[in-house]
């Protein structure tokens, strides 16, 4: 149906056909005739934030917690450019975003005008595309265009900037329907012909592991579901990266936890030691692979992809499939059930048995104590007592996301919004800002660290105004415990600027903004302290004191191999284990 | 050495050049995108040229002349695919059936027989006299690249001012369309 309106009606409207339910976001002068349209409708809720980084990550955490688009409205100038991380995160992890932003007249677009930054410029590298609107006429279908842009293929954000001009002007509104871009028409089926290749090299393989990724999430709950039909249907162990867990059950047996630089000994080593990895949705990033010439060294590959650039970028594989990752597994469980390979047993027994033994090894192993609550416990505990609720978690960036990783186990797919390929401290608040206005009824919960979570605190004020009960678990280690953490290895111990010095007091701050603030420090009164936390119908900031000195392993120290792992028993061989060489690797 | 905590370089590949034909929507920004491509990952331009060439479907095609080992040709070409108003990729040199010219114009000063020289060599290379006086002349050659380097070369001792190049356009052969 066509209606004339202006291009601010136009925004709304799209948006609603869209099926925007929320919108995050923060005025200026250049998006005032949208605030105006926002102003006379009821449909869309727009949840006001403090920063426009923090609109961003909302929208992401919103996104990756419902598998929709996340849409957010920043004004130009400033609103913009504080933008740009949380842009730039959701590309790094696929995330889909539609962001809006006002731009100044066209007629003053290039003078220095008041607010004016080239924004389609600026954001061009970060973004999946972007559009400039100069004519109203375009307005309608970009704003189609973007949704289906931001959505389609390998997800990722895109920007619209939209001169105040345009906003105002009047002209003709169009619906979806229909809308198809000129060009984009990503790869969705799989070709046949690979599929059957791969399955007949999963048949034949004898030291196979599944390294699973954010991809699996990304392709939605079936892809989840036929990656747990194939796993079950073969037998054979399986990985994921940071950005993948939950799309297969951690508690399952054949789950190997998450690899990586920080990942389990089972999942690197039989990594390590495979001879077919069978990559799904992953992308072999550098923090996974590790030493490159020391990858995997006798394993063939198998990489489905839907994003073809991600094949043979870092490592050359043996067979690439390009599609979406639900559509190949589908066939591939098809063609599995068709010929029905005969898996040599005893081949994957034997593998099975190396396995167990790494796992004996029992690398997350830590020196427990009853005197200072040591991190990965608290992770425990909150794990314990919050597996019975509907729980949603987010996490800043540093030890604690890692001790998150490895200690709460996720059995389903949309639970875990992290910040993985830009590593983005502040990601979780917001976030978690974002996950609660999706799921007002669930219990959000941000693992942070004390350092992260002061660089976007103020979103603290955006959950108390919109009475979103998130809650802020602070694994306090008056560090920024990542870097100390490096520097104690492979600096001499010099801790330079790591120290999270003149620290605000948490819980007067929550109080500050309306919210509730804990304290603990002792391990015995943990349990009761969580609870608290849990039935606490406000937003919460826990401020959970922690030992300030642990560490986090296992890990891949530098210009080292999958094999050639460190662990928290092994502390003080650290300096020894680290060479010169490894030394200036950091 | 690798001085980062990231892997550092573990294939080693001869480097190649590849001409790429590049069609893309002819839309603001477009020759940007690709040439942040390029320079965001780090990539070689050696020449690229670009135009409108279907006015009505408002198609540009963009030629890249580009170096990089095997892996790193077949990711630019997948990026470049990837960008949102690239209709297609062709990769002329795989085709092995690519033909590739320039254009350039070559201004050259001189009196006596240096000028006779230029003159000469100019005849031989087919190059076309396009502005002339007393003192100096402006030569138009097409031809491949490095038929264009040694005019350059020769004009050097004989008066070359400067010269322009358009850089490399390029087609397949025979009857089909890329
Ligand atoms: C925006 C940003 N700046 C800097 C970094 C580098 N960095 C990674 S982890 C870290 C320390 C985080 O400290 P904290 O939040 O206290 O977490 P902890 O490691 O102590 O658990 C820093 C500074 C980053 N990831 N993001
Ligand atoms: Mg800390």
């Amino acid at each position: 149906m066509s209606r004339q309106m202006t291009g601010a009606e136009m925004v709304i409207a799209a948006l609603q056909d869209q099926g925007v339910e929320v919108l995050f976001g923060y005025p200026g002068g250049s998006v005032l005739p949208i605030y105006d349209a926002i102003f006379k409708q009821e449909k869309i809720r727009h949840v006001l934030v403090r920063h426009e980084q923090g609109a961003v990550h909302a929208a992401e955490g919103y996104a990756r917690s419902t598998g929709k688009v996340g849409a957010v409205l920043v004004t130009s100038g400033p609103g913009a450019t504080n933008a740009v991380t949380g842009l730039t995160d959701a590309l790094m992890d696929s995330i889909p975003l539609v962001c809006i932003t006002g731009q100044v007249p066209t007629h003053l677009i290039g003078q220095d005008a008041f607010q004016e930054c080239d924004t389609v410029g600026i954001t061009r590298p970060c973004t999946k595309h972007n559009w400039l609107v100069k004519r109203i006429e375009d307005l309608p279908r970009i704003l189609h265009e973007a949704f289906l842009v931001a959505k389609s293929g390998r997800p990722g954000p895109v920007v619209i900037d939209i001169p105040k001009d345009v906003q105002f002007a009047t002209g003709t509104y169009v619906g979806p329907k229909n809308i198809q871009h000129k060009t984009y028409r990503p790869k969705i089926k799989g070709d046949m012909d690979a599929i059957r290749k791969a399955v007949e090299m999963i048949g034949k393989a004898h030291r196979p592991i599944f390294y699973t990724g954010g991809g699996v999430i990304n392709s939605g709950p079936a892809a989840s579901q036929l990656l747990r039909e194939l796993v079950k249907a073969t037998g054979y162990p399986i990985t994921s990266t940071l950005m993948g867990l939950g799309a297969y059950p951690a508690k399952d047996d054949q789950f190997l936890g998450m690899l990586g630089m920080h990942g389990t000994l089972e999942a690197n080593m039989a990594m390590h030691e495979s001879d077919l990895i069978i990559c799904v949705g992953a992308r072999f990033d550098d923090r996974i692979t590790g030493r490159l010439d020391a990858f995997a060294p006798h394993a063939k590959k198998i990489h489905i992809d839907i994003d073809p650039s991600s094949i043979n970028k870092i490592i050359k594989v043996d067979c690439a499939i390009v599609g979406d990752v639900a559509h190949v597994l589908e066939d591939m469980l098809r063609v599995w059930k068709q010929t029905q390979p005969e898996i040599d047993k005893k081949a994957l027994k034997a593998w099975w048995g190396k396995i167990e033994a790494w796992k004996a090894r029992k690398c997350l192993a830590y020196k427990g104590s009853d005197e200072i609550i040591k991190p990965q416990y608290a992770i425990q505990r909150l794990y314990e007592m919050t597996k019975k609720h509907d729980t949603y978690i987010t996490t800043e960036v540093g030890q604690h996301q890692m001790w998150a990783a490895q200690f709460f186990k996720f059995d389903e797919p949309n639970r875990w919004m992290t910040s993985g390929g830009l590593g983005t401290m502040g990601y979780g608040i917001p976030a978690a800002v974002g996950v609660q206005m999706a799921h007002p009824k669930s219990l959000v919960i941000d693992i942070a660290g004390e350092a992260s979570v002061l660089m976007t605190m103020q979103e603290m004020s955006t959950a108390v105004q919109y009475r979103l009960p998130i809650k802020i678990f602070i694994l306090n280690n008056h560090y920024m415990g990542m870097v100390r953490q490096w520097q104690e290895l492979l600096h001499g111990g010099r801790y330079s600027e790591s120290y999270s010095e003149a620290l605000p007091d948490f819980v007067k701050l929550a109080e500050a903004f309306g919210g509730v603030g804990i304290r603990c420090d002792k391990p015995s009164e943990l349990d009761a302290a969580i609870q608290q936390m849990i039935d606490c119908p406000k937003p919460v900031i826990f401020d959970c004191i922690v030992d300030p000195a642990e560490n986090c392993f296992p890990m891949i120290p530098s210009g080292k191999a999958h094999n050639e792992m460190l662990f928290g028993d092994a502390v003080e061989d650290i300096g020894s284990v680290i060479d010169e060489k490894g030394k200036m690797l950091v | 050495m690798n001085t980062s905590h990231y892997p550092s370089q573990h294939i080693f590949q001869t480097p190649e050049t590849h001409t790429l034909s590049v069609i893309v929507d002819n839309e603001p920004g477009v020759l940007a995108r690709v040439v942040g491509l390029f320079s965001g990952r780090g990539y070689n331009i050696e020449s690229l040229t670009v135009s409108e060439t279907e006015h009505e479907a408002h198609l540009s095609r963009i030629t890249i002349v580009t170096t990089g080992t095997p892996m790193v040709i077949e990711q630019i070409k997948n990026q470049l695919a990837r960008l949102v108003p690239v209709h297609r990729v062709v990769d002329l040199t795989v085709t092995g059936r690519v033909l590739a010219r320039e254009l350039a114009l070559i201004k050259v000063k001189g009196k006596g027989e240096a000028r006779v020289e230029a003159l000469r060599l100019a005849d031989a290379f087919r190059a076309r006299v396009v502005d002339a006086n007393t003192e100096s002349f402006v030569f138009e050659l097409t031809g491949k690249s490095d038929k264009i380097d040694e005019f350059v070369g020769l004009m050097g001792p004989l008066g070359l001012v400067e010269y322009s190049r358009t850089g490399v356009a390029a087609i397949s052969r025979g009857p089909d369309a890329m």
